[in-house]
């Protein structure tokens, strides 16, 4: 039987070190509302969406109070809207009346975010392809709930060069249209290489086209826990760091896969995956890079910092991995700049660049995750970036992605505030010389020599 | 046998004072809840106390419950909790 000990144990977890499941995500396919009459499309897509999530919000909230465990997030991710949207939609203005009813059937069932406003055209670009990715800048704009995502290369098909430089052009107008809100709209677009179909996290999640009718996917988070059971065996050998890091994220997730299979019962919904990712918050005590830190670095970005992170990103999914009787989505430690509060003191003490968080990605899931940058950086300078985080996962056969805020308006060493989750940002330096002239040859890059398996 | 998705761990923590154990079994009592196992101590001078109860007879949901136990701990001065037991078995058992 349970003793006392062990539930003091899980209670500190949530209480003091923030545990918490980061998201309930239900991914819903809309391939069953297409239709060419543009209307009747939107109609069909409030319809299945706002009957499948209607006991979403309501469920998660029961499961919390049941077990005392906070579920921050309950999320909704649909089919590619590009795939859904082709036959009805004809301009990038066709499309964006898509994301606002996305939008009104978020805001029905109450969820904070909706994803799946994407395109995945990792080898070629169809013209539906092109309007919607021309869509998202007032798509995001006109919204508030409407996540994007563009996956422009996989290690299969190699990367899609065309769609890398609109992408670059894409971003910067996303951000000139939300320059109000601190160009906050960029913080709703992930460019990805090798996206996955089946993450529960924000901005990138959408309902890949080979899973079911609906599914729950559960994000699980857990960094503050991690970072105080390391403080218990500070000095200790890389084996006993490496144990204690596996057991700690073995009792995360099987909160996650308990979390996860209670609202798939509940829901009628069959239960996907796990995502083993540990999500920093920007609260105190719930950063990546304080682990990073306890491991024994001064800061995040110093020498070490990609090996550690390489070693806490595999010891993470090791004890996961047992945890849970589906393992999927991003599954890795995230990096993002403005949702680790570790993060943004390496930025300021000048500990940690650009250039080393790409460094990181190597090793970690995701990519380049909420660096705010200037706002005056020319699209082939994105581009370039993008293309540069788009090979690593090419090449590494892993997820990568591409969010970055070109703040419109503020300058290296600004800060930029997100709110909420999102958090705040120092504004990085970006480095200054041109790739103009490779960003517009045309045409894409080929797959690589190890993707020919068959 | 109860089905174990209706035993429930309360835990209650806070500053020791005379009748909280008291309080808590008669509310329980009250409402047809059984106590399965109770183990106490105190930590840093601060009462702690964990019950595994059985919920299955309960004349209220699980939600009421907990609820009800919170109140009553806030009179009290401690803090209860109600907590599903496979929280604790999905974490600390294989």
């Amino acid at each position: 039987m349970i003793n006392i000990w062990e539930v003091n144990e899980t209670n500190k977890m949530i209480e003091q070190e923030n545990l918490d499941v980061r998201t309930i995500t239900l991914g819903i396919s809309l391939l069953d509302c297409m239709d060419s009459d543009l209307q009747k499309l939107n109609d069909n897509i409030y319809t299945k969406i706002t009957k499948v999530a209607a006991k979403l919000v309501e469920t998660g909230e029961e499961i919390e109070r049941g077990y005392c465990i906070p579920i921050v997030n309950k999320r909704i991710s649909v089919t590619p809207i590009s795939l859904i949207g082709q036959a009805a939609c004809k301009t990038p203005e066709d499309f964006v009346t898509i994301a606002k009813t996305l939008d009104e059937a978020a805001k029905t069932v109450g969820v904070n975010f909706i994803g799946g406003y994407s395109a995945l055209v990792s080898k070629g670009m169809t013209e539906g392809d092109k309007n919607l990715i021309c869509s998202i800048p007032q798509a995001l704009a006109r919204t508030e709930r409407v996540c994007s995502s563009v996956n422009v290369g996989s290690t299969k098909t190699g990367i899609d060069m065309d769609a890398v430089k609109l992408m670059g052009e894409i971003v910067l107008k996303t951000a000139e249209y939300t320059k109000e809100n601190d160009s906050l709209g960029c913080a709703k677009l992930v460019v990805f290489c090798n996206a996955p179909d089946d993450n529960p996290f924000m901005a990138g999640a959408f309902h890949g086209v080979t899973e079911a009718d609906a599914i729950i996917n559960v994000g699980v988070s857990g960094p503050g826990v991690v970072k105080k059971a390391l403080e218990q065996v500070r000095g200790a050998d890389f084996e006993t760091l490496c144990e204690t890091i596996k057991k700690t994220a073995f009792k995360i997730t099987r909160v996650g896969q308990l979390v996860a299979q209670e609202a798939s019962r509940r829901l009628g919904v069959p239960f996907g995956i796990i995502d083993l990712s540990l999500a920093p918050t920007p609260a105190i005590g719930d950063s990546v890079a304080e682990i990073l830190e306890e491991i024994g670095l001064e800061y995040a970005g110093a020498p070490g910092t990609t090996a550690a992170l390489a070693l806490l990103n595999d010891q993470v999914k090791k004890g996961g991995i047992m945890a849970s009787s589906y393992v999927g989505g991003l599954s890795g430690a995230f990096i993002p700049v403005s949702e680790d509060q570790g993060m943004i003191d390496a930025i300021e003490a000048g500990a940690l660049t650009l250039e080393k968080l790409e460094a990181m990605t190597c090793v970690c899931s995701v990519g380049l995750d909420m660096i705010a940058i200037p706002g005056d950086v020319p699209a082939t300078t994105i581009s370039g970036i993008i293309a540069d985080e788009m090979a690593i996962g090419m090449i590494n056969q892993k997820t990568t992605a591409v969010r970055l805020i070109p703040v419109i308006g503020k300058g290296i060493g600004e800060t930029v505030e997100f709110g909420g989750l999102l958090g705040h940002a120092p504004v990085m330096q970006v480095n200054r010389y041109g790739c103009d002239a490779f960003i517009n040859r045309k045409g894409r890059i080929p797959a690589p020599v190890h993707s020919f398996k068959n | 046998m109860e089905r174990k998705a209706d035993r429930t761990i309360i835990t209650v923590v806070g500053k020791d004072t005379v009748g909280i154990i008291a309080k808590v079994c008669t509310y329980l009592s009250d409402h047809q809840i059984n106590v399965l196992d109770i183990s106490q101590t105190i930590v840093q001078d601060f009462f702690n106390m964990m019950m595994i109860a059985d919920m299955k007879n309960a004349d209220k949901p699980f939600d009421q419950c907990a609820s009800d136990l919170r109140l009553l701990g806030e009179e009290i001065g401690v803090n209860i909790k109600c907590q599903r037991e496979e929280i604790f078995n999905k974490m600390h058992r294989i």
